[in-house]
This record gives structure tokens, C-alpha cells and sequence, in this order.
């Protein structure tokens, strides 16, 4: 069970192994207490977003990246 | 997923002018983002030269069970008391910090899973493309990369200065 609890939370296990595993929470606190942190795990992770933002690109590759979209846009005109 | 901040730029960058490079070679717009991340992930294995026979750290499940076993024998479940945590757990820094390092810290066919599936929320079929797994891969190097970060979040909360120090939970 302890293998499968990522697929359970995602949603992911077919009906057979999901219910499985919930007649074991239903019985199991300690098993209770651990699935619950996984899954804020889980939306902490998708929650998380670094506070530092990305310093802006220097010059050259701003210029280069410029350059680049001006000639797809010019092939794309063609 | 590269590690270092400076290289990280330069792989923005060479993966932008490949998109501009190659945008038209996309025929379906639903496409574009894990097309996206394929030309990220690409250049970042290429930035860091690392070769295909180097061995990957692997994450066993045994080192990840939150359990440990008493002087008598006995196996016991140790872990902190989550439920007394606030909804909104990114909000104490230390957590926050914690988060941060676990994730860094993943080795790295693990931490490119998290980051995809859960950071980015692309679906696990998007992910294998992507990394060029199997499916079944993608799965079980999630639930370990999920496991390692909680183990590490578990024990900040465990810690003498942790949320819920003193709030511990014990099974059998």
C-alpha cells in the first residue's frame, strides 16, 4: 500500500486497489496520519513558488533572442 | 532542474531561440508547453555533460517509511502532528525554506519528476515525453521524490524549533 499512495492521491489506481486501500485507512490511523501528509506534501510542492524572481536577461541575450523572433517572423511572412 | 542559477539562465536562453528556431515545426497548439520543456530538458543535460552511463542515485522505499525500529525489536511509526499545521503552510518561512532545500537536494531523476508533475502540474503522460520514460517510471519516481520532501518537511516539524515540536505521533 505504501507504494501506491501517490498514484491514490493522483487519482490514478483503479477502482479495486483504491478501494483496498481505503478499507485499510479506515482502520488505520497511523496509515491515516501519513497519507494526510503526503498529500499536503503535494500541494505545498504545487503550492511553491521561489520568492526569488529570475534577474532579467543581460544585453546579448536579450539582442540574440530579438534577432532570433525578428527572423521567424520574417520566414513566417515568406 | 540544472542545479546552479547561472546555468539555469543560459539554458532559458538557448531554449528560447531553439522555440524561435523551430516554432513552426509545431502543428498542434495543445503541444506547445511539454514540446517546450523537452527543449529545456535537453539543454540542461547537455549544459551539465553528464553521460548517459553515469549511475543515477537511486531513492530506496525503505529509507523513506517513517518508521523505526525500538531497542526491543519493535517496529514503530514515527511522524509529526500535521493536522495542527495552518492551511496555508508556505506562509512560515522555515517550512518554506525546508521546501526549497528537500527539493534541491532530490538527486536529479527525481527532482525533474517533481518539478513536472507537481511544480508545472503536467500530467504524467506529458511528463514521460518529456524526460522520455515509460509511465510507469514517471509514477514511481514521483512517489519517491514526494516521499524524500515529506521525510525532510516531517523532520523540520519533529525539530525542537518545528511547527509542532512536542506534537509528535507514534504507532505501532
Amino acid at each position: 500500500m505504501f507504494a501506491l499512495l501517490s498514484d491514490y492521491l493522483d487519482l490514478e489506481l483503479p477502482p479495486e486497489a483504491c478501494q483496498e486501500i481505503e478499507n485499510h485507512l479506515a482502520g488505520c490511523s497511523p496509515c491515516v496520519d501519513f497519507a494526510e501528509s503526503l498529500r499536503k506534501t503535494v500541494e505545498l510542492c504545487r503550492r511553491y513558488r521561489p520568492s526569488e524572481l529570475p534577474s532579467p536577461l543581460g544585453t546579448h541575450a536579450r539582442e540574440e533572442l530579438h534577432a532570433a523572433y525578428q527572423k521567424m517572423l520574417a520566414a513566417r511572412r515568406a | 532542474m540544472c542545479g546552479h542559477r547561472e546555468d539555469a539562465e543560459e539554458v532559458a536562453q538557448e531554449t528560447l531561440l531553439k522555440v524561435f528556431e523551430n516554432f513552426d515545426q509545431i502543428r498542434e497548439p495543445e503541444r506547445v508547453r511539454p514540446w517546450v520543456f523537452r527543449i529545456a530538458k535537453n539543454a540542461c543535460l547537455m549544459k551539465r555533460r553528464k553521460s548517459v552511463f553515469a549511475p543515477a542515485v537511486e531513492l530506496s522505499l525503505d529509507q523513506l517509511m517513517p518508521v523505526r525500529t525500538n531497542a526491543d525489536g519493535r517496529v514503530a511509526i514515527e511522524i509529526a502532528d500535521w493536522s495542527a499545521l495552518p492551511d496555508d503552510l508556505l506562509l512560515k518561512a522555515e517550512l518554506r525554506d525546508t521546501l526549497a532545500t528537500a527539493i534541491g537536494e532530490l538527486p536529479e531523476i527525481y527532482r525533474a519528476v517533481l518539478l513536472l508533475r507537481d511544480l508545472e502540474e503536467l500530467s504524467t503522460q506529458e511528463t514521460a515525453h518529456i524526460l522520455e520514460l515509460t509511465e510507469d517510471v514517471v509514477k514511481t519516481r514521483l512517489h519517491r521524490a514526494r516521499l524524500a520532501v515529506r521525510q525532510k518537511l516531517d523532520q523540520q516539524l519533529r525539530s525542537p524549533h518545528g511547527a509542532t515540536a512536542g506534537k509528535s505521533k507514534q504507532g505501532g
